[in-house]
């Protein structure tokens, strides 16, 4: 290969959502001169599509409320097979962390003495969202980008260079990792503008490039969320856990058709929105499953009077965990009771007046009236289940973020464990603020602690170069990208989706075989500039193989959790909690292998009641417990 | 050809200057005639020096008030003579006229439709302007604009001498009580022109806008609250005000010149 | 209602040379125009250039001018035209155009360097912040800017005088100067640099920035004419201005 842009940087994180961002500012704060590469503009990430807030036990609208609470929490969402450590870390962080944020200059809605007010939300006890209004994700990537123009600004003032410490490569892709002696030494990327290639030198890169939704039909998801931190690292000799859980968000636009899968956050709900079926009847109360039992309202009335006295009411099981709101949605549509277009009604039309619904509610409210023709504030929307976030990802050390590869790190949605088999909404904005800080922070500690920095193979540039470049050399009645794309996402959708089945699973696999070898055959029209067709053929590499991941583990786990429910084995097994299903590439071939967990930290353990526990350990996992002791 | 604006180079090399395909010259079209015809009517009526007062119904025109020199016609000057007389090619109404045309011309709603309707700076958006050069209000004489506010406060008190006019108005025939068509229409005048002056976008800055914690200072809060509401409606309020101050002109001068008699109602 | 079959001119080029290209193209019940501009690209037209993500109105990236009007493609019904209307697609015709659709924006990521950040106030621990609802509320309706640049693309002040643009930060920015000027905690003076360096003077408030603005805020009557009022207050008020002359106090310095 001739000539190829080069750069030298200490650290390079890939995305700049909100892991991302909230990683440079760590690793520039530390002294390091920092790198983010991201497919998008700067500051569009996929965070600003998180509406509802970012969970976070300030106790500021109930003083009960701490990080013990949202550690429980966190954990039954999960189906306690969360990584424990990462739980706690997040609980524990996640309040200073927001606080943060204020600093850098973010305005969230107020309690009346002044705080930040916080909102109900799925799966947890107390208020516990951060938020503004509807937009939350936008508030937080929006302060980090801001925090860092500030850093640039430091650094102007400092060397008369904006970018100094912090460059910023907007609309770049990473296609490559490179490895020296299994040590990261750099990443080979591609500028989507005009084609070129550029080659990071780097002993350390932090990945935050979101989910895989894109590898489905209905998704809330945008089109980077390819898959791509997850593949890279993989490639790189890294592993991924929990694949086989993925989010299916309850309530998605379900009409018209072009924008089915966009979200209606789960803030409607928080705020007072009912699910309601054709027959105008609230279901959720008839899909409290066994674990939540006692801990839900079982009546409209006591559901009602909790949002006004949450302390004497349990609350409405509206607002169980995603999960089951999604399952519980999938059951009423299949037993005829769903809503005209395939969905049910979310009403707050009735429960709310439209002054209020327009004040808490604005860009649900806006959304539904630009897209869809329809006002919440006087008819309720349809809604139904949407791909959204994958609980899967890079297997990383709770602490620094590490992957099993040296140099490597990952946070956000691409790392996995954090969330178990289910994430709670508002879980997501404080795992990126507080994972991300984590990967940053270790991503530093590795590079001041390495010695020499491994250099990078010139062949393996080369190969990775080529590699990017095959689609334009393919067959000249290659496949159509788009073509391949479009059914990768509808056998997702059909066969590996919210429930699944091992017949269905085995056929998904044959056909994902299927779909590997045409993409070989893919071949792309027009030039290097940027060509969104050479885009998309390069992401499917990535989408293939963790689709085959989710696919190789959903067929393994032969229980029903979280994210991921077999019809053929529809109870949860205890004997599964500790397992973690871990893929690796070697070559081509996927492998999926399961893994026991580090058993949880005693005093963690206790702080729950033994009675809850016994409903998701085995006996012997217990016999240490004070309680069974006692 | 210049190689400015939208064929600048680098931008996407569009041959027509605006693709819009709907009626935008519509709007400005509109808005540039009434305002020239209110520049028209008003230049023509404050040299006219006549006609502003209707002795029998106590009617003055806002256009003429206050009347305060000494060449005003008898009855007019219900405020008393503030000045001398002055020359007669100086307009009686010069010091109202500076004062309203001042608080209209440096308005933020009338820049909007000016620089819109006649001087399509731009006349609509995504339509380029014909101008070469462009430094908005950056510089003189445009800088002078900034100077509104105190126009605002000018508008405080002549809106306040107006409404002791239009007390005056209810003065009939005989001295007494009474009141005409032409209370009426002075009177609603009134009321859009206070609309107009305090949905000013200066009004509302000095209310409580300029205030950096509106908790501090609940009660001005409340006005801003108040004042923003009304502000939201100030084109609206700017447009009618200028139809209702015209029509309200033109029917003193018709009865002052005795084109036609008002309509009483009472006495 | 069903589907039909609609006519599309799409502006396809580069920097040196493009042209609108007529397409005839399917569109379905409840479709916008970004998602006949996907229809085109997986059937008609592979290499077509498109700047998008959320296609929910979210993020900003499919800014574009429709009919000669800016928009965002994503947020366009196509229930808006009628089913004979040709429908004119072309790039935002402010920025320099990189590809097809897609501009080059970097324009708006230097101005927004140029604005000096949020300065925390001195001595307030992270947690103690307190603040009032009423008193956030203005620079939240700010903070809602997605960033898709419409504004900055209808400003006459840039779109039709590119040596403006060295001046001038444009709406969205001087907007980010309000905001941060109403912020209850933000301790930095912005007003006299407003005028000074950031080139509110050359806003001549004719509103077409609030007019595009796909998340409706009211960028000229909320952050424009109260950051022009802001600017009056200090620069141009006579009494201030003569006391200044007088004692030459630097009574509005910062």
């Amino acid at each position: 290969m001739t000539e190829i842009e080069r750069h030298s940087f200490d650290v390079v994180v890939i995305g700049a959502g909100g892991a991302g961002l909230r990683a440079v500012i760590e690793a520039r704060q530390r002294g390091f001169r920092v790198a983010v590469v991201s497919k998008s503009l700067f500051g569009k990430a996929h965070t600003v599509m998180a509406e509802g807030g970012c969970a976070a036990s300030m106790g500021n609208a109930n003083p009960n409320d701490n990080w013990q609470v949202h550690f429980r929490d966190t954990m039954r969402g999960g189906k306690f097979l969360n990584n424990w450590r990462m739980a706690e870390l997040h609980a524990k962080e996640a309040p200073d962390r927001v606080w943060e944020l204020e600093t850098y200059g973010a305005l969230f809605d107020r309690t009346k003495d002044g705080k930040i007010s916080q909102r109900n939300f799925g799966g947890h006890t107390y208020p516990r969202l951060a938020h503004v209004g509807d937009r939350t994700g936008l508030e937080l990537i929006r302060t980090m980008q801001q925090k860092i123009v500030s850093l640039q600004q430091e650094d102007f003032a400092e060397t008369g260079d904006y970018e100094a410490k912090v460059k910023v490569f907007a609309e770049c892709t990473v296609t490559e990792l490179l490895t020296n002696d299994g040590k990261i030494s750099g990443a080979v990327a591609y500028w989507r503008e005009n084609g070129k290639f550029v080659l990071f030198e780097t002993p350390a890169v932090v990945l935050a490039t979101g989910g895989i939704g894109k590898s489905f039909k209905v998704t809330s998801n945008s089109w980077e969320y390819t898959g791509d931190g997850h593949a890279l690292a993989m490639r790189a000799g890294a592993t991924l856990i929990n694949m086989e859980f993925v989010q299916f968000h309850p309530t998605g636009m379900v009409w018209p058709p072009s924008v089915k899968g966009i979200l209606v956050t789960e803030g409607v709900r928080g705020d007072g929105g009912v699910l309601k079926n054709s027959d105008d009847k609230r279901f959720m109360f008839e899909y409290i499953p066994d674990v939540f039992k006692g801990q839900y309202a079982e009546s409209t009335d006591e559901a009602d009077r909790w949002y006004d006295d949450a302390d004497n009411n349990r609350r409405t099981p509206d607002l169980l965990p995603r999960d089951e709101v999604a399952r519980a949605i999938n059951s009423e549509v299949k037993a005829g009771r769903g809503s005209p277009h395939g969905g049910v009604f979310l009403d707050i039309a009735s429960r709310l007046p439209a002054e209020e619904i327009k004040r808490r509610l604005p860009s649900m409210y806006h959304q539904f009236k630009e897209l869809a023709d329809v006002d919440i504030t006087k008819e309720p929307m349809e809604v139904g289940p949407t791909c959204h976030y994958v609980m899967g990802g890079i297997e990383v050390d709770p602490d620094s973020g590490a992957a099993t590869v040296p140099g490597l790190f990952a946070a956000g949605e691409c790392s996995g464990g954090m969330h178990g088999s289910n994430r709670l909404g508002g879980n997501s904005l404080s795992d990126l603020l507080v994972f991300g800080r984590r990967a940053g922070l270790g991503a530093a500690t590795y590079v001041e602690e390495l010695g020499e920095r491994p250099a990078v193979a010139e062949s393996d540039v080369d190969a990775a170069v080529a590699r990017a470049l095959a689609p334009f050399d393919g067959p000249a009645d290659g496949e159509n990208p788009y073509d391949v794309h479009a059914e990768l996402q509808q056998s997702m959708n059909d066969l590996v989706g919210i429930i699944r089945k091992a017949e269905e699973i085995e056929q998904a696999l044959a056909r994902l075989e299927e779909l590997k070898k045409r993409a070989q055959q893919i071949v792309v029209k027009g030039d290097r500039k940027f060509n969104p067709g050479w885009h998309l053929a390069m992401d499917l590499r990535n989408m293939l193989l963790v689709s085959e991941c989710v696919a190789r583990a959903a067929l393994l786990r032969t229980e029903s959790r979280g994210g991921h429910t077999r019809d053929d084995f529809p109870g949860m097994d205890a004997e599964w909690r500790n397992k973690l299903l871990v893929c690796s590439v070697q070559g081509d071939a996927v492998d999926v292998s399961p893994k026991e967990q580090v058993p949880m930290r005693q005093d963690l353990l206790e702080l729950f009641e033994l009675g809850e526990l016994e409903k998701y350990y085995t006996d012997g996992e217990l016999a240490a417990h004070p309680q069974r002791k006692a | 050809m210049t190689q400015a604006g939208v064929s600048a180079p680098g931008r996407a090399r569009i041959a027509e200057k605006t693709l819009r395909t709907d009626n935008w010259w519509r709007s400005p079209l509109i808005t540039g005639s009434v305002l020239v015809f209110f520049i028209v009517y008003a230049t023509v009526r404050i040299f006219m020096n006549k006609w502003y007062w209707s002795d029998q119904n106590h009617y003055l025109t806002p256009i003429y008030s206050p009347c305060v020199n000494e060449s005003c016609v008898p009855g007019s000057s219900h405020l008393g003579h503030w000045f001398g007389s002055w020359p007669v090619f100086i307009p009686i109404a010069l010091i109202t006229f500076v004062v309203l045309a001042g608080f209209r011309g440096t308005c933020y709603y009338y820049r909007k439709a000016g620089y819109r309707s006649l001087f399509m700076a731009p006349a609509a958006c995504a339509v380029p302007e014909p101008h070469k050069k462009y430094t908005g209000e950056s510089k003189f004489p445009l800088v002078l604009l900034n100077l509104h506010r105190y126009f605002f406060y000018g508008a405080i008190l002549f809106g306040l001498l107006n409404v002791w006019d239009g007390i005056q108005a209810f003065r009939g025939e005989d001295g007494g009580f009474g009141f005409g068509l032409g209370t009426v229409i002075i009177w609603v005048n009134l009321v859009m022109l206070w609309f107009y002056t305090l949905s000013c976008h200066a009004c509302r800055h000095i209310v409580g806008g300029k205030l950096k914690h509106f908790s501090k200072h609940p009660l001005r809060y409340r006005y801003w609250n108040f004042v923003s509401k009304l502000n939201v409606n100030h084109g609206r309020y700017a447009m009618t005000s200028l139809i209702t101050v015209i029509v309200t002109d033109a029917y003193i001068m018709a009865v002052s010149a005795g084109w036609f008699a008002d309509l009483r109602f009472v006495n | 209602m069903g589907s039909y079959q609609a006519s599309f001119r799409v502006w396809r080029g580069d920097d040196e040379s493009g042209a609108l290209q007529d397409y005839t193209v399917e569109v379905n019940e409840g479709e916008v125009i970004l998602d006949i501009i996907h229809r085109l690209q997986a059937t008609q037209a592979p290499d077509l250039a498109v700047r998008w993500n959320c296609k929910a109105g979210k993020c900003g990236s499919c800014s574009a001018e429709i009919n000669g009007r800016p928009r965002l493609m994503c947020m366009t019904r196509m229930s808006t035209f009628t089913e004979d209307e040709v429908i004119t697609v072309t790039p935002m015709r402010t920025f320099p155009v990189i590809r097809d659709l897609v501009t080059d924006v970097s324009f708006n990521y230097e101005k927004a360097r140029e604005i000096p950040s949020f300065a925390p106030p001195e001595g307030v621990a992270p947690g103690e912040y307190r603040m009032q609802q009423v008193d956030v509320e203005r620079s939240q309706e700010f903070r809602k800017c997605i960033e898709c640049f419409l504004c900055q693309n209808t400003c006459h002040v840039v779109r039709d005088h590119e040596e403006n643009k060295k001046s001038f930060a444009g709406p969205r920015f001087l907007m980010r100067v309000a905001e941060l000027d109403m912020h209850p905690l933000d301790a930095k003076d912005r007003q006299k640099a407003a005028q000074e360096e950031h080139g509110l003077g050359f806003c001549n408030i004719t509103k077409c920035c609030t007019e595009v603005c796909p998340e409706g805020i009211h960028i000229t009557d909320n952050a424009l004419i109260p950051m022009k009022e802001r600017v009056v207050d200090r620069k141009y008020d006579p009494v201030v201005w003569l006391g200044n002359k007088l004692f030459k106090r630097s009574g509005s310095k910062s």
